[in-house]
């Protein structure tokens, strides 16, 4: 009686591109998983290629440690090519 | 516009005492219009909200694909057969969406599918009347829809992630909806006589119940203020309603079609149609799931998921085996 | 393309519509919300072949009938579809079996159908033939599943084998008028596409651990005209307003 278990869907638009998150669907394995994905999430042309990956397999960063995975990265503006101020002439570099 | 307010009074609900500072530091990321994620912290009366409401919304367009889904086999060209599969067919999938969404806070698919084949969960009041012509589908598309893109285009922007990201894709999904049912209705008015007479019938039936779908007036309706602040939900229901008349009313006049109500008319100083009240005690015995199909559809679901469970049944036990064999 | 011709382009066609008008009956009553949305997709395809095929029909007969006109207002007798596609959905392992069955048969045909020298046939087909292998995939997913699952799940596939397998032989009966269509170079004998078949089907008994077909008695007779109690039913429901409402459109 119990419900298929949740996989998370993501979807190639097209060539090229990254494939992104698209939404989730239930399914019994992944075969059946990337069926239901199909059939949910590209029926109007929204894809080239397919992942599953079951939702209990995602490991998620913890929100409440926001500030200090991601806050560090701030300061480091040396890493933006903006930070460098060049000479006119070489400055498309 | 599956996500009115249905109960009169909130269930009685448990009281959380939440802790006051992260109280307020959830209070002000809503307020700056920022988006809550399933593993932020949340004030358990919002996730209860949540749940009610989306699971709400989704089980609406589950119960809401068998009222059309009633003409499906009866469909009166091979092109309206399949806009009609088509459209069907994008319901189910906003209710699989919407489950999703409210499953990132956790309570299962399941346990929300239990809570509505128990009666303990509520659907859009809408779907309990029965389509009893062809032009009920157009009915349908064209009141039906367009009253739930009023409710649900604000939505894209709620303040649960999950949720505005289904809403987004809802939204895409639905703008052939009302049109197509628009169009069903143009060609019924341009047609035969007999045409014509379902248009008008369809109409006279669809009209108060699609004025109910906006719920009880605002002063009446619980909780209000404080979804409102949550942004989980945008606009008020009387303010959702008149804009649905207001927008409404021409197009009828369009199909040629008397909107079944002797007292609209235009209020020039308001600058909104005024129309007649709304039978309120039919609404409410609706709510109560005394609607005229309201027992038909519950069957079905229960009919669907009951018949269903060898079936799920079975692919789980297959997958197990496979594993097993893997592992060994 | 000859009259009789034609009349067995609609065997082709009346497959495809009569079982995606049976998938419809299947709308949001489905085991899942997923495998409604799946099942929904098979009958989108199955609608867009018929619509395609019965209007190239309807066109080359030259006396002004579309694929409505065809679907909407012949009875059951001028209908041309195998008596396995009219079969009543069933439980869901019938649905499958059902399924699996015909897209067993229809993968090589329309495989064939994509060379035919008939250019808009072979354009249908090329379009047809890639919604039909999927119909394969999916149908076969589900049969092993189905096969290998449960007890109940085994017991009642095979029950649902057990009651379609009857009416194959007339899913490849050689009509009078598909022999004629064969001897143009149209189209190959349906015989020629059993062995496409029988390896198809095979593997996918294999597969759901189903026994082999035990010969029987074939029921036979859809491409002539004569068929299950069950056809008349589904076109009394399909076809219910363009009849009572001949003058109309929609």
């Amino acid at each position: 009686m119990k419900d298929w278990p949740l996989w998370e869907v993501f979807v190639r638009a097209r060539g090229g591109l990254d494939h992104r998150h698209a939404g989730s669907v239930h399914a019994p394995d992944a075969d059946m998983a990337l069926r239901h994905a199909r059939d949910t999430y590209t029926r109007r042309m929204e894809g080239v290629s397919i992942w599953v990956v079951r939702s209990a397999d995602i490991v998620a960063s913890d929100p409440a440690k926001g500030e200090a995975l991601f806050e560090p990265a701030a300061s480091k503006i040396y890493r933006h090519p903006t930070f460098y101020e060049l000479p006119e002439a070489v400055n498309h570099m | 516009m599956y996500t009115t307010e249905l109960e009169k009074q909130p269930a009685p609900a448990l009281v959380t005492i939440e802790d006051p500072e992260r109280l307020a530091a959830f209070e002000a990321r809503v307020a700056a219009d920022e988006y809550i994620e399933p593993n932020d912290w949340m004030p358990e009366a919002y996730r209860r909200t949540l749940v009610r409401q989306i699971s709400q919304h989704a089980h609406s367009e589950i119960v809401g694909m068998l009222p059309e889904a009633n003409w499906l086999t009866r469909a009166p060209s091979l092109k309206r057969k399949a806009i009609l599969l088509a459209k069907i067919q994008d319901e189910g999938g906003h209710g699989l969406y919407l489950y999703c969404a409210a499953e990132t806070l956790g309570t299962s698919r399941e346990e929300m599918i239990e809570a509505l084949h128990a009666g303990r969960a509520k659907y859009s009041t809408i779907f309990n009347y029965p389509t009893l012509n062809w032009a009920d589908i157009g009915a349908i598309g064209w009141l039906v829809d367009g009253a739930a893109i009023m409710n649900q285009v604000p939505l894209q922007r709620t303040s649960y992630g999950p949720y505005a990201r289904a809403m987004v894709r809802i939204c895409k999904e639905e703008s052939f909806h009302q049109r197509q049912g628009y169009d069903l209705l143009l060609t019924m008015v341009n047609g035969t006589p007999a045409q014509r007479a379902m248009a008008q019938d369809a109409l006279n039936r669809w009209w108060w119940p699609a004025l109910m779908m906006f719920g009880p007036p605002d002063d009446n309706s619980p909780n209000s203020a404080q979804s409102m602040r949550w942004r989980i939900k945008r606009e008020t229901n009387d303010e959702l309603r008149q804009k649905f008349v207001d927008a409404t009313v021409p197009q009828a006049e369009l199909l040629g079609l008397t909107v079944p109500d002797p007292d609209l008319r235009w209020n020039e100083e308001r600058g909104h149609y005024d129309f007649g009240s709304i039978n309120w005690d039919e609404f409410y015995a609706v709510v109560r799931g005394e609607g005229p199909v309201a027992r038909e559809r519950m069957d079905a679901r229960r009919a669907a998921w009951d018949n269903g469970a060898w079936v799920r049944d079975a692919a789980a036990a297959f997958e197990a085996k496979r594993a097993s064999r893997k592992a060994a | 393309m000859q009259p009789n011709h034609i009349e067995a382009l609609l065997e082709v066609a009346d497959d495809s519509l009569v079982l995606g008008q049976r998938l419809c009956e299947w709308c949001g009553h489905a085991p899942t919300i997923e495998v409604d949305l799946s099942l929904s997709n098979l009958a989108l395809d199955l609608i867009g072949q018929a619509t395609l095929l019965l209007d190239y029909a309807g066109e080359r007969e030259g006396q002004g009938r579309d694929a409505d006109r065809l679907a909407f207002h012949r009875d059951a007798e001028a209908f041309r579809n195998s008596m396995l596609v009219e079969q009543p959905n069933g439980d869901f392992a019938r649905t499958v079996m059902r399924h699996f069955l015909f897209a067993a048969y229809a993968n090589p045909l329309f495989e064939a159908l994509t060379s035919s020298p008939d250019a808009r046939l072979a354009e249908i087909a090329a379009k047809s033939i890639k919604e039909l292998r999927y119909h394969l995939e999916y149908a076969t997913d589900w049969l092993e599943r189905l096969g290998q699952g449960t007890e109940e799940s085994h017991r009642r596939v095979a029950e649902a084998y057990d009651w379609h397998w009857r009416f194959v032989d007339d899913l490849f009966f050689d009509s009078e008028a598909w022999k004629s269509g064969a001897e143009s170079g149209l189209w190959p004998l349906r015989a020629q596409l059993r062995p496409a078949f029988d390896e198809t089907l095979n593997a996918g008994l294999a597969r759901a651990g189903l026994a082999e077909p035990k010969p029987v008695w074939p029921i036979v007779g859809g491409r002539l005209g004569k068929h299950s109690e069950h056809l008349s039913s589904l076109l009394a429901t399909m076809q219910v307003l363009p009849r009572a409402h001949p003058e109309a459109t929609w």
